[in-house]
């Protein structure tokens, strides 16, 4: 083999570059489990279902930005609660940190939700 | 034809998956196919590498596209006739990460114009240069970006690479500027093959395949993100399972996930025996790795047999008595 050297180096460099986050898993102490989120509430049910809150909570809360900035609309058809993210949303599930900011952490998500909204002040949240 | 097979294939490959996982088999296309193509993935990879290595090369045998190195006053061409190591490494990232070679690509076409007959024209095309790197340095981004599912936590630069592709912040999840860029690409790569000719005459199915599985991928990866969403989490716990060896797969990943899975097996396990291991071919290509020094260096060929040398100075010493006895003088005194 001719210039065995560098091809070898150069296998090895792919094969290293290639298996990168099983490295990175190594060095990090693993992959973890998903996040145990604080939820917040002990009600039966969020303003949609579980499941599709979990999978497009963001289609809705663009479509509620839609209704009330486009349409002038402030109350959800469905659940009948205020189409809000600070005063509707952020009502149960109360922390933030616990909630939306470790599951987006954890899915590598970083939507701009917080750039224009402000947290309201106070565990409680007061209106 | 040999597009419309490749589409057959692809499309089937979308039903075997969407057909399968529906039907109680998420082990097989979560877990059991992932590593079997992640496998065949390496071991083709590297297999097909060791294989082109042991080629010999007893001679440099470059494209010699500029002036080689010469007289002191003649300026040399260094990328396109690099006489040392370090040349041939800047010919080598020139290629591999500008496709150099493909920025000279010319084109050949039969103009006619009014007045004058039928005209031969011949010029440069940069058309299939910038849409290939489109397509290249997207496809690379978005390799990187599904790092995210892989690696936990989620390393900053990592994020920021997402927030530059989602710059625009278009729409809810915010659109990634590659997705649109290596639909056009690979788009307009696939249109290149029905509408040239030329092109078209060459291209068979080992062709059009690949593109469309491409474009499998790419779309379905589109669909899974923009249209029908999949649970981002269960695909990540999914990530940190296969990482870890972890045989299991967790409940809530969609059917369209599944089939834009089973596709990036599909391309691991196809690409080592495919024009895709051009990947890992351009780097052991001798007519561009090659420093063009045959005229500086001896290259010896390594098969040629021992030859029997009679030297001069050998013969000499044979016949020495017999030219002295002529009167000649001896050249070694």
């Amino acid at each position: 083999m001719y210039d065995k050297g560098k091809i070898l180096a150069g296998i090895a460099l792919f094969l290293v570059l290639v298996l990168f986050p099983v490295w990175y898993g190594a060095a990090q102490g693993g992959p973890g489990r998903p996040p145990d989120l604080v939820v917040g509430t002990d009600a039966e049910s969020c303003v949609r279902d579980t499941e599709t809150m979990r999978i497009s909570h963001m289609d809705l809360l663009d479509e509620w930005r839609n209704r009330v900035v486009r349409d002038g609309v402030r109350r959800d058809e469905v659940s009948g609660r205020e189409m809000s993210l600070t005063r509707t949303c952020l009502d149960c599930h109360a922390d933030r940190e616990g909630f939306c900011t470790k599951c987006h952490d954890y899915a590598g998500v970083d939507p701009d939700c917080w750039d224009c909204h402000n947290l309201p002040e106070g565990a409680g949240h007061e209106r | 034809m040999k597009a419309l097979v490749s589409l057959v294939f692809v499309l089937l490959l979308v039903a075997i998956a969407w057909i399968g996982s529906e039907a109680g088999g998420e082990v097989v296309f979560g877990v059991v196919l992932p590593y079997a193509a992640f496998l065949v993935f390496l071991v083709g990879f590297t297999w097909k590498i060791v294989k082109w290595a042991r080629a010999p090369v007893p001679f440099r045998i470059p494209t010699t596209s500029g002036q080689q190195k010469s007289l002191p006053w003649i300026r040399q061409a260094r990328f396109d006739n690099p006489a040392t190591g370090l040349q041939v490494v800047g010919r080598m990232a020139l290629e591999v990460l500008l496709f150099r070679s493909l920025f000279q690509n010319t084109k050949a076409e039969m103009r006619t114009e009014k007045g004058r007959g039928p005209r031969l024209v011949f010029g440069g095309d940069k058309s299939l240069w910038i849409v290939s790197l489109i397509f290249h340095w997207t496809f690379l981004v978005i390799l990187i970006r599904h790092l995210r599912f892989f690696l936990d936590p989620v390393p900053g630069w990592l994020l920021t690479l997402g927030n530059l592709d989602a710059f625009f912040q278009v729409s809810v999840p915010a659109l990634y500027i590659t997705d649109v860029l290596v639909v056009l690409a690979l788009g307009i790569l696939l249109l290149r093959r029905f509408t040239n000719s030329q092109v078209r005459a060459i291209s068979l199915v080992s062709d059009y395949f690949p593109l469309l599985l491409l474009l499998g991928v790419v779309i379905s990866g589109i669909v899974v993100r923009y249209f029908a969403k999949t649970d981002v989490v269960g695909v990540k716990e999914l990530g940190a399972n296969l990482l870890t060896l972890r045989l299991s797969v967790p409940a809530g990943i969609g059917a369209q996930a599944y089939v834009h899975l089973f596709l990036v097996c599909t391309l691991l396990a196809y690409f080592p025996f495919s024009k895709l291991m051009h990947a890992g071919g351009v780097f052991l290509s001798p007519t561009r790795n090659l420093a063009n020094n045959n005229r500086m260096v001896r290259h010896i060929n390594p098969w040629n047999r021992p030859v029997a040398y009679h030297r001069f100075e050998d013969w000499e010493k044979e016949f020495a008595k017999e030219i002295e006895d002529a009167g000649y003088e001896l050249e070694r005194d």
